[in-house]
């Protein structure tokens, strides 16, 4: 699997929790060398996710308006 | 009729009367200040009046404190309060303890009613806020799509995040139209669902200005959203009901901007350490690990099997050599021992006096002679010397003659 089993639509706030909890878990030394292993890859994959998560988003400023019961949506500027 | 009250009794009857009525314990009134006195303990005296009829009123230091205006002479007013009676004074009172000018004040008073109202329904209530997602994807602004409102949060928002994704709502923010604009768009984003997260904004402006968001419809709008809700509206100190009703106030538009969207630096930096950490830990696990197999490999029963079997035998060689030595010793010290044995015995020995050049003298039967008393002259004798024997005749004896 891409990700190391982490489930697509992870929220960031989760997967940086569990990020964290992996971390100290991993510090406090008290998984097996196995263990810590699977936690190391599980930890990385979700670093790999987290950074997709933060530069995936589309940069892009639009507005919304209702025109005869439809929705347009335009790009926006602010200036204009 | 001989029965009769002091004033004490009569007063304290009315007093009685007054504190007790549930209307005068908690009152809104509207009326002209006069005779305003602004007391050196703090404490404002003035009286309340309109064109029929005039109260005395006092607003202690406590709550004048917080008042946001100066009250002045002939100035107009909406006082929340409660009645009491003053024995001392023989009068009634109104003891204030809000005040609000007028105009804005009727306003106020119905804010205050509304937000008592939806607080008691539960609107308020921090057990059904939504919390705000620490990375929203896409961000929803209801607001009036031109000035400076809209620019600062897009500005904002992009300089903490340079890919953010923003979609506007314009809606109208003061007015009449504003309320069912505000809800259209919060309505609109739940049913695109194209948002995670919407932020409710209007710049500073009088309570007038504002007032589009103290609006009942908007408040429920608002808590019935599913996408969870900033509200961002006036200054610091402006609060409004859309504000109570909102999983978040922000204090102002720029701030919402600043709550909703971390920076991404920060993200970034902040996953690179757990990055680093995440590394480190392993590589130091993976280094104990090594050097703990190293240790164990290095050990001298590991290396050296035969180490301890080596010595052992070393061990054995050195007690032989010891049982050896010490049967030697033993051999040696009876040897010595039978040589003087065997000196002494040699020094005993008759031979060993023969060859000093003594004899022994024995007769044909092998006596020993030891007396010349044995002897008769003429006897035969048989004489041993230390190399051998030979036959001698006894003539004659010499005893006396000799040891002249």
């Amino acid at each position: 699997m891409e990700n190391n089993g982490i489930q697509a639509e992870l929220p960031y706030e989760q997967a940086i929790t569990e990020l964290e909890s992996i971390v100290g878990l991993l510090e406090s030394g008290e998984l097996t060398l196995e263990d810590s292993m699977k936690m190391f890859e599980k930890g990385v994959g979700l670093v790999r996710y987290c950074n997709k998560k933060l530069d995936e988003i589309e940069k892009r400023i639009t507005i919304i308006m209702e025109e005869n019961n439809k929705v347009v949506e335009r790009d926006f500027n602010p200036e204009d | 009729m001989n029965r009769y009250l002091t004033v004490s009794e009569l007063t304290g009857y009315i007093k009685q009367l007054v504190d007790s009525d549930m209307l005068l314990s908690n009152v809104w009134v509207a009326g002209e200040i006069s005779n305003f006195k602004a007391h050196t303990s703090g404490h404002m005296y003035f009286s309340l009046k309109d064109d029929n009829a005039v109260i005395k009123c006092v607003m202690f230091r406590s709550h004048n404190i917080r008042l946001r205006f100066r009250p002045e002479e002939g100035m107009r007013v909406i006082i929340r309060g409660y009645v009491s009676v003053y024995p001392q004074g023989g009068n009634y009172q109104l003891y204030v303890e809000e005040m609000q000018p007028d105009g804005t004040g009727a306003l106020y008073l119905a804010f205050e009613q509304l937000k008592k109202k939806l607080e008691q329904q539960g609107y308020f209530d921090p057990k059904r806020k939504k919390p705000i997602p620490l990375l929203p994807c896409a961000i929803g602004v209801v607001t009036s799509p031109t000035g400076a409102v809209i620019r600062d949060i897009i500005n904002i928002l992009s300089r903490r995040y340079p890919n953010c994704r923003i979609i506007v709502c314009g809606s109208a923010v003061q007015g009449k139209e504003a309320p069912a604009e505000l809800i259209r768009g919060i309505k609109l984003f739940n049913r695109l669902k194209n948002v995670d997260v919407i932020i409710l904004a209007r710049g500073g402006g009088s309570l007038e200005d504002l007032w589009p968001f103290n609006d009942e419809e908007l408040a429920k709008a608002i808590v019935e959203s599913e996408i969870p809700i900033i509200s961002a509206v006036g200054h610091e100190t402006d609060f409004t009901i859309s504000d109570f009703a909102a999983d978040l106030r922000a204090p102002t538009p720029s701030a919402a901007a600043e709550l909703v969207m971390p920076e991404k630096m920060a993200m970034k930096e902040q996953l690179g350490v757990l990055h680093k950490r995440l590394c480190t830990t392993l590589l130091n696990r993976l280094n104990h690990e090594k050097n703990r197999l190293q240790r164990l490999s290095d050990s001298r029963s590991l290396k050296r099997p035969y180490e301890q079997i080596n010595f052992k035998r070393q061990y054995l060689d050195m007690l032989e050599r010891n049982l050896l030595d010490r049967s030697r010793f033993i051999t040696e010290n009876l040897k010595s021992r039978l040589k003087v044995l065997a000196g002494k015995l040699d020094a005993l020995s008759p031979l060993t006096v023969l060859s000093r050049g003594y004899s022994v003298t024995q007769n044909k039967s092998g006596d020993m002679i030891r007396s010349v008393k044995q002897l008769k002259p003429g006897e035969e004798l048989v004489i041993t010397v230390c190399d051998g024997k030979f036959q001698a005749v006894y003539e004659k004896n010499l005893t006396g003659q000799m040891e002249v």
